[in-house]
């Protein structure tokens, strides 16, 4: 039994001023096999994960491989006894392109002096292939989207051909189809002996994917079992020590008239072909819509066609009747449109700026008389958007990034809700966010609906946005490929619909 | 009552001792320098010698008020100096030869208030080309600024084919006299720079506190991306702070060349170093997104003192650069070490 583990945490304790990480924490890694570590956002996974890797040490407790003491004291340690790691936070350079990011600190090199570009482009596309991606090694990072930067990152650890892989949340950007791929690619791994953790929020995806399960809480070490013996429920049970799952309730809302309309939305791409091709849809008072595609289909874009961000677009966007097309994105915000960020980091929240300010960036004119901001008023704001979602803060004025991720996540809500739009664009709201703010999130998103709110919402979750929409509408290559009313829809009918146009040739 | 109790928080929360020994370091660095000072030089510790030091810093102090603003944004003002000699070349050609007009053969003076004004609103304009070279055309504020530094300064040298106006008190019969009563003038004993330093002083911390506009230099500084999809304008913003820049550069200009009685092309030569120097000590960061005016004027008084102690105390002025790059340098390192406690302090609050 003992001989299936390659490597054994024992006792593991990580103390950060004010505050203990890690409690004494057993984790074992069963050789060759997917062992899932889940818990909420705090829990401790990612400091767990951080001291394997060898970027953090213990403050107490031992790392056992193989049966062999072993002490990482960098991630060079780690990397020599075989540990990689994926991070949630994707470690690329945007100035670099695809080759070089793979290969970064471990280029092949001719004479030990010159990079060898001809045989690290041959090995990217190898590994991109491995992966059924078919990005160019040549593209620069900052050029591609989320999704496929996390392929990029995947392609970047399997490059080091580690016994051990480290995955933290390496699926948060993928559509199902680079899910599916990605599996298989784990299940290759596996019959190779590499032995994969895996971290994720998406609890599906673990009892697919997972053969060993450890649940942590607060720090501590709550219960180690076999994949095959237990299910959601139990999961939830453990992480959270209650029963309810991320509420996917949906309270049926009388909709109203036409808020929203696009006619014949176009953005061409660069090099040919569109990026939205023809796009057509309305949106009604009180209606959440669900947006379901693939990556590259088009869906961040049309939000960002519907902002204002490409000028190159065409076709007619109204908001109540009146044209926005051609409007800044300030004169967007105005006329009642407001975007949740995919990238909360890059374009949802200023790191150097306190929760409060963040939180009133875009509606600071509503509470100013002329030059002056009434600091009564633009508190009265701060603390009643607090309230309503629920945000975990101690007082607004400390820093944003003190906050979680899920907390995070609900102040770019509230900038958006503090600017009164009558539409509401939402990026993958809960992307990175655990199931007490997901849980949150959803119950917003109804109470919204309920105001009258017209809210359009973006997720890769089948089960999400099939238990969220009132009406689906399916892309695939910037055309409308699919729309399907809340009784209509099933998860084959939109998977079936986004691939459109996507068929494999065999 | 709910602000009060949030107040009480907010309070307890940053009085830990080294988080305040830490945000007070500028300070603490002024007072040791005044400390040290007054033993090592002579006459240090005198009004009179604090009210001269005073002058000195008022006109480092405007351009360093711009500069934080332009850096908060995540830019650079290396023009600056020039601004500040175009300024005095301007003031002092039109007072000392008024506007020649060869087309209609006749010569114009204004009283000293316009010039002022014109001086004033040139500043606005060359900080406003900056803007919209480093807006519209996209140039990296460096760049830009790097070219109206040459181009500035080469204006000044034409506009006097490089000689230096002197005795710039105007003839009566022109309406022109009282330009040196800008740089002399005093009120309550305190020379008017410093009562305008502190004027200025005021309106930017107004601005940067108080109004939507300050929130937007810190946002595009912080993260222009999300600042841009939060509804700011962006490009009116960095229009803004060079424009402000420009004013101020202007204005250290009139006063220096009010004060000497006197513009030489020279004016205002290397000013730009000290006014990073002084937005730096003061805690701005170079990467955007953080700074303060106070801590900028603080950094100011830092570098006169120095300046002006090392002076009286003799040390040679080679000795002086070695310790100011030195002191500059180590408060960098400092501010660091400041930002690094914060994070963690931060972090710990992630995981309460």
């Amino acid at each position: 039994m003992t001989n299936d583990i390659i490597l054994r945490a024992r006792g593991i304790t990580k103390v950060f001023p004010g505050t203990i990480a890690l409690n004494n924490v057993d984790f074992n890694v069963y050789h060759g096999k997917v062992n899932v570590l889940v818990g909420e956002n705090g829990a401790g996974k990612s400091t767990l994960m951080k001291i394997l890797a060898g970027v953090e040490q213990p403050t107490k407790g031992e790392i056992l491989l193989e049966n062999r003491p072993v002490h990482f004291k960098s991630t060079h340690d780690a990397s020599a006894y075989g540990i990689g790691m994926i991070f949630q936070e994707l470690n690329l350079f945007p100035n670099l392109n695809v080759s070089e990011n793979i290969h970064i600190a471990n280029e092949i090199t001719k004479a030990k002096v010159f990079i060898d570009h001809k045989t690290q482009d041959i090995k990217t596309i190898e590994l991109l292939k491995r992966l059924e991606h078919e990005i160019d090694p040549h593209e620069l990072i900052s050029n591609l989207r989320i999704g496929q930067q996390q392929i990029v990152e995947i392609a970047k650890a399997l490059s080091l051909e580690n016994n051990i892989l480290i995955m933290d949340e390496p699926t948060s950007a993928l559509s199902n189809e680079e899910v599916d791929i990605l599996f298989k690619v784990i299940e290759d791994l596996k019959s190779h002996g590499v032995s994969i953790i895996y971290i994720s929020h998406r609890l599906e995806e673990l009892l697919k994917i997972g053969d060993y399960i450890t649940v942590l809480k607060d720090g501590k070490l709550i219960e180690e079992s076999k994949i095959d013996l237990i299910d959601i429920p139990w999961i939830i049970t453990k992480m959270t020590g209650s029963a309810t799952s991320a509420a996917y309730d949906h309270k049926t809302v009388k909709l109203g008239e036409e808020l929203l309309k696009v006619e014949a939305l176009t953005l061409p791409r660069l090099g040919g072909g569109y990026t939205l091709d023809n796009f057509s849809f309305n949106l009604k008072k009180g209606e959440i819509l669900g947006l379901y595609g693939l990556m590259g289909a088009g869906r961040t874009e049309l939000f960002e066609c519907l902002m204002g961000i490409h000028k190159e677009a065409s076709g007619n966007i109204w908001i109540d009747g009146k044209s926005i097309m051609g409007y800044s994105i300030r004169k967007r915000i105005k006329s009642g449109i407001a975007l949740i960020p995919e990238d909360r980091q890059r374009e949802g929240l200023v790191q150097t700026l306190s929760v409060a300010h963040n939180l009133t960036l875009s509606s600071l004119e509503s509470a100013s008389k002329y030059f002056h901001i009434i600091r009564k008023k633009e508190y009265e704001n701060i603390n009643r958007i607090i309230k309503e979602l629920s945000v975990k803060v101690a007082y607004p004025d400390i820093i944003i990034s003190s906050l979680s991720g899920g907390n995070q996540q609900k102040i770019v809500i509230g900038k958006a809700l503090l600017t009164a739009p009558k539409v509401l664009l939402m990026d993958e709201p809960t992307r990175g966010i655990d199931v007490a703010a997901k849980s949150d999130v959803f119950k917003i998103i109804n109470l919204l609906a309920s105001k009258g709110f017209g809210i359009i919402i973006i997720t890769t979750e089948l089960k999400e946005i099939l238990a969220i929409s009132d009406r689906v509408i399916v892309l695939s290559k910037g055309k409308k490929t699919g729309e399907f009313l809340r009784k209509d829809a099933t998860e084959e009918s939109l998977v079936k619909a986004s691939a459109v146009g996507h068929e494999i040739k065999h | 009552m709910l602000k009060n109790n949030l107040k009480i928080e907010m309070y307890k929360n940053k009085l830990s001792p080294g988080i305040i020994l830490l945000k007070l370091r500028t300070f603490i660095m002024l007072g040791a320098l005044l400390i040290f000072f007054s033993f090592r030089a002579p006459n240090f510790l005198s009004i009179g010698n604090f009210l001269i030091m005073s002058k000195h810093v008022a006109i480092y102090s405007f351009l360093a008020i711009g500069m934080t603003f332009v850096i908060i944004t995540g830019g650079i003002d290396l023009s600056v100096g020039s601004i500040v000699g175009l300024a005095a070349m301007i003031a002092g050609g039109l007072i000392h030869e008024g506007l020649v007009l060869n087309l209609f053969g006749i010569t114009i003076y204004y009283n000293v208030i316009i010039i002022i004004f014109i001086t004033l609103v040139m500043g606005i304009l060359v900080g406003g080309i900056n803007g919209i070279v480093i807006t519209k055309c996209k140039v990296a504020p460096f760049i830009a600024t790097l070219g109206m530094y040459y181009v500035a300064r080469g204006f000044a040298n034409i506009r006097s084919g490089g000689e230096t106006f002197s005795n710039l008190v105007g003839k009566s019969e022109y309406g022109n006299t009282g330009f040196p009563i800008l740089g002399s003038a005093s009120f309550f004993g305190i020379n008017l720079s410093i009562w305008l330093m502190i004027i200025i002083a005021a309106i930017a911390i107004y601005i940067a506190k108080k109004t939507p506009l300050g929130r937007h230099i810190f946002a595009v500084g912080g993260n222009e991306n999300a600042a841009k999809l939060s509804g700011i304008n962006v490009d009116n913003t960095r229009m803004f702070v060079y424009m402000f820049s420009g004013f101020c550069s202007a204005l250290a200009g009139l006063i220096i060349a009010s004060q000497l009685v006197a513009a030489h092309p020279a004016t205002g030569e290397t000013y730009e170093l000290n006014a990073i120097a002084a937005a730096v000590l003061g805690g701005t960061s170079m990467s955007g997104g953080r700074g303060s005016i106070f801590g900028t004027i603080v950094g100011a008084f830092v570098i006169g003192v120095l300046n002006d102690g090392m002076s009286m105390m003799g040390i040679t002025e080679f000795w002086q650069k070695v310790i100011k790059g030195t002191v500059i340098v180590i408060a960098v390192i400092v501010d660091q070490l400041q930002a690094n406690i914060q994070k963690k302090i931060a972090l710990q609050q992630q995981n309460k």
